[in-house]
């Protein structure tokens, strides 16, 4: 029992470390630093401290005073508790959704069996769906109760991207769950033990469609109509400023983490690497006794998991880099009636070879 | 749908789109009714950067306005700069020394060159393409740079004078030009790539912003945006002034007149520019820069100092200005955006009467409700960006 409690309360301090206090500072100076790398500008590097710059990486730090210090604008006729609310359910729903990812296999340490995931649900995808579903409040209440026409068409674009895109994505989703016969995340996970059983080779499509809607859910460039800054100046959230708008900013990144974990999860092979089983890592460390053994594979594990976030990350960070916008009832048209249909197909001769 | 929304009640959203909006760059204000997304109808406020031009040409001497014509169109104001010197020459009924042809058409075109690139990179950044946007930054900084080699300045360029130019060309000019139009065109190809046959892109500007060729006429559109619409008129080829004539360059026109069309057509001009600059380079005779006529030009320093009638010259032209006999004139050129047109008025005396500037951007600027109506919101973005309003010329 006080084991259980031990080992839950060490992976939320894991997975909530590794995001808040990893990723989510750390993303901000990977988007300006990928950004300059490929526009052939030096990026950012002014932040110092004692004179040492470390290629920008102080920036998080200087943003994070910033952000503190700077006034909490709230304008006249604005909603107080929804402005307020706002933020937090952005932020929320994209933390939340780390507790089903799982970043490791079963292992045994000190004769007590870790699943690496925080909560193993049955229903893991479900989850996933659930709080994604919940994500488009944030921005709706955020551009309703600001008083703002431009945060209001934000944030009405916002509901209707969503949740037209959320539809795509659970329909690209179910190829992948016939595939694999479970929704939970850990099971898929086992599943990608061969490295030939990896979702990207039984789902091709899928994983594209997936990774597209994914993209639009997340409301990135060239998805990004409800902020889109040149014409909806900042869309829903034009009126935030301060720690409120950080939030927003902070719920971005995170999404863009918890993205890559799922398309790792579902389509490259978890935290598997290629032709290795867990079991053959927990032979091949058998020199450090039963427990070391275990502890070294699941670092591994965590280890390789991570690497394909970080990958993950990086592609999206070259899209939104690469590509202009969309315009609004193009995403509405690419949605309905060209992802939608092809996941839709897409269903349907997974479900034939299934059969055959 | 209709019949599900027929009882119901709707409200149209009037909307203040500018003068602190990032897509109205240039300070305008466009009032605009919107159905949703749709667009019912737009009022378009301009005058934001109203500086006086026109009074303040009236109150300086004809040398004096030089420095003012720099503020119309600040991306390209070289050509603004031989604009006002060819009008003001053709009123005084002198002619430039050849090599002074030459070097204002460089001029020109170097101008248009950036005019172009930072067009299009900010169309580009605008449409979320931000990546397109810094290379065509980059390319213009090459082409900055060229302008600072012989003006000393990047934007404000003052660079042109009556009668002449303000210094020569500096040494080794030729293989640095060379060498930065390259340069451009490497960029060129980069941003060709990543935009010309990029759906999203294509998506967004085909379509969007049409303007038949007819309509366009009446409007009063010149330049790239004209013809896009199809309508092969250039300044350049039509009333040929300085060496225009004797260079070998292609008008690129458009089909549809819409966006897309416009951004081709900008494109192409790119690189017509470079042709245009590498030709004059090539065939840019030895000789004087300034004509030989004190009373207009002034002459070098060490006349000035040495000889008593070039420091009496000096003296008057300075103090009282030049001055151009009785009459009017109009002359037009091709500036970046379109046809720059300096419409003088001499009294015979050392400022200008009355100093009227034809802005390019001006009637493409009205037709903007012509064009958006009925369209997206996010239609304004690409068809305010490519007819490139510039403040500074269009509000004068």
């Amino acid at each position: 029992m006080i084991a259980d409690l031990i080992e839950t309360i060490a992976k939320i301090l894991f997975v909530f470390g590794i995001n808040m206090g990893f990723f989510s500072p750390i993303l901000g100076w990977v988007e300006r630093k990928q950004s300059a790398v490929m526009q052939d500008r030096v990026g950012a590097n002014r932040a110092d401290i004692m004179g040492y710059k470390a290629i920008g990486l102080f920036h998080p730090i200087a943003d994070a005073i910033k952000v503190m210090v700077k006034e909490d604008f709230i304008p006249d006729g604005a909603n107080k508790i929804f402005h307020t609310l706002a933020p937090f359910i952005s932020l929320t729903c994209s933390i939340v959704t780390f507790a089903v990812v799982p970043f490791g296999g079963q292992y045994e340490i000190f004769g007590h069996k870790v699943n690496l995931v925080i909560a193993n649900l049955d229903v893991g995808i479900l989850f996933v769906f659930a709080f994604a579903s919940l994500a488009p409040y944030g921005a709706v209440l955020a551009g309703w109760s600001s008083n703002n026409n431009w945060s209001f068409l934000g944030g009405m674009r916002a509901s209707a991207q969503m949740l037209s895109y959320e539809v795509a994505m659970g329909f690209t989703i179910i190829g992948v769950i016939m595939v694999f016969g479970s929704l939970r995340l850990t099971d898929i996970g086992m599943m990608q033990e061969d490295f030939f059983r990896w979702g990207i080779f039984l789902q091709p499509v899928g994983f594209i469609l997936f990774l597209t809607c994914a993209i639009a859910e997340n409301k990135r460039i060239p998805f990004d109509m409800p902020e889109a800054e040149s014409e909806l100046v900042a869309g829903y959230f034009t009126e935030y400023s301060g720690m409120k708008f950080v939030m927003f900013w902070m719920g971005e990144f995170l999404e863009i983490v918890t993205i890559s974990a799922i398309v790792t999860t579902l389509f490259f092979g978890a935290w598997h690497l290629p032709f290795i089983t867990d079991a053959d890592l927990v032979n091949f460390f058998s020199f450090a006794g039963q427990t070391g053994s275990n502890f070294l594979a699941i670092l591994v594990n965590v280890a390789t998991f991570l690497m394909k976030v970080i990958f993950f990350i990086w592609l999206q960070m070259t899209i939104r880099w690469t590509l202009p916008r969309f315009r609004y009832d193009q995403v509405m048209k690419l949605g309905w009636k060209m992802i939608l249909p092809i996941s839709l197909i897409n269903i349907f001769i997974t479900a034939v070879i299934i059969l055959v | 749908m209709s019949e599900t929304t027929k009882d119901l009640y709707t409200e149209n959203m009037i909307i203040n789109m500018g003068p602190s909006h990032p897509v109205t760059h240039g300070t305008v204000k466009f009032l605009v009714t919107l159905d949703g997304e749709k667009i019912v109808d737009m009022k378009v406020d301009i005058g934001y950067l109203h500086r006086g031009f026109e009074k303040m040409c009236e109150n300086s001497t004809w040398e004096q306005v030089m420095p003012f014509t720099d503020r119309l169109n600040y991306v390209s104001p070289l050509i603004n700069n031989v604009g006002y010197a060819l009008a003001v020459e053709k009123l005084i009924g002198i002619d430039v020394p050849e090599r002074c042809k030459y070097i204002r058409v460089i001029a020109c075109e170097l101008s248009r060159i950036a005019d172009h690139l930072t067009n299009i990179a900010a169309s580009a950044m605008e449409m979320g393409a931000m990546t397109a946007f810094l290379y065509f930054v980059e390319a213009r900084e090459f082409i900055w740079d060229l302008i600072e080699s012989f003006c000393g300045a990047r934007v404000t360029t003052n660079y042109v004078r009556i009668g002449g130019l303000k210094n020569d060309l500096p040494d080794g000019f030729k293989e640095k030009t060379l060498h930065a139009l390259a340069e451009v065109r490497k960029f060129w190809d980069d941003v060709n790539k990543l935009l010309t046959k990029n759906r999203i892109f294509i998506d967004r500007v085909r379509n969007t912003g049409t303007m038949p060729p007819e309509e366009a006429i009446s409007y009063g559109f010149t330049g790239p945006c004209l013809r896009a619409s199809g309508v092969p008129y250039d300044v350049r080829k039509a009333h040929p002034y300085l060496i225009y004539d004797q260079l070998n360059f292609d008008i690129p026109v458009g089909e549809q007149g819409d966006n897309f069309d416009r951004y081709l057509v900008r494109m192409e001009e790119i690189i017509q520019s470079t042709r245009i600059v590498e030709q004059a380079l090539e065939q840019i005779p030895k000789g004087p820069i300034n004509i030989c006529s004190p009373e207009y030009r002034w002459q070098p320093k060490e006349a000035v100092y040495d000889k008593i009638e070039s420091l009496i010259f000096h003296f008057k032209t300075v103090v009282e200005g030049i001055k151009p006999p009785n009459g009017e004139i109009y002359f037009p050129i091709e500036a970046a955006n379109g046809e720059l047109g300096f419409y003088l008025v001499s009294n015979g005396g050392g400022k200008p009467y009355k100093c009227r500037v034809r802005p390019p951007c001006f009637p493409l600027t009205a037709a903007m409700p012509r064009m958006v109506k009925g369209g997206f919101i996010a239609d304004i973005i690409p068809t305010f960006d490519l007819i490139n309003m510039i403040g500074g010329e269009c509000d004068r």
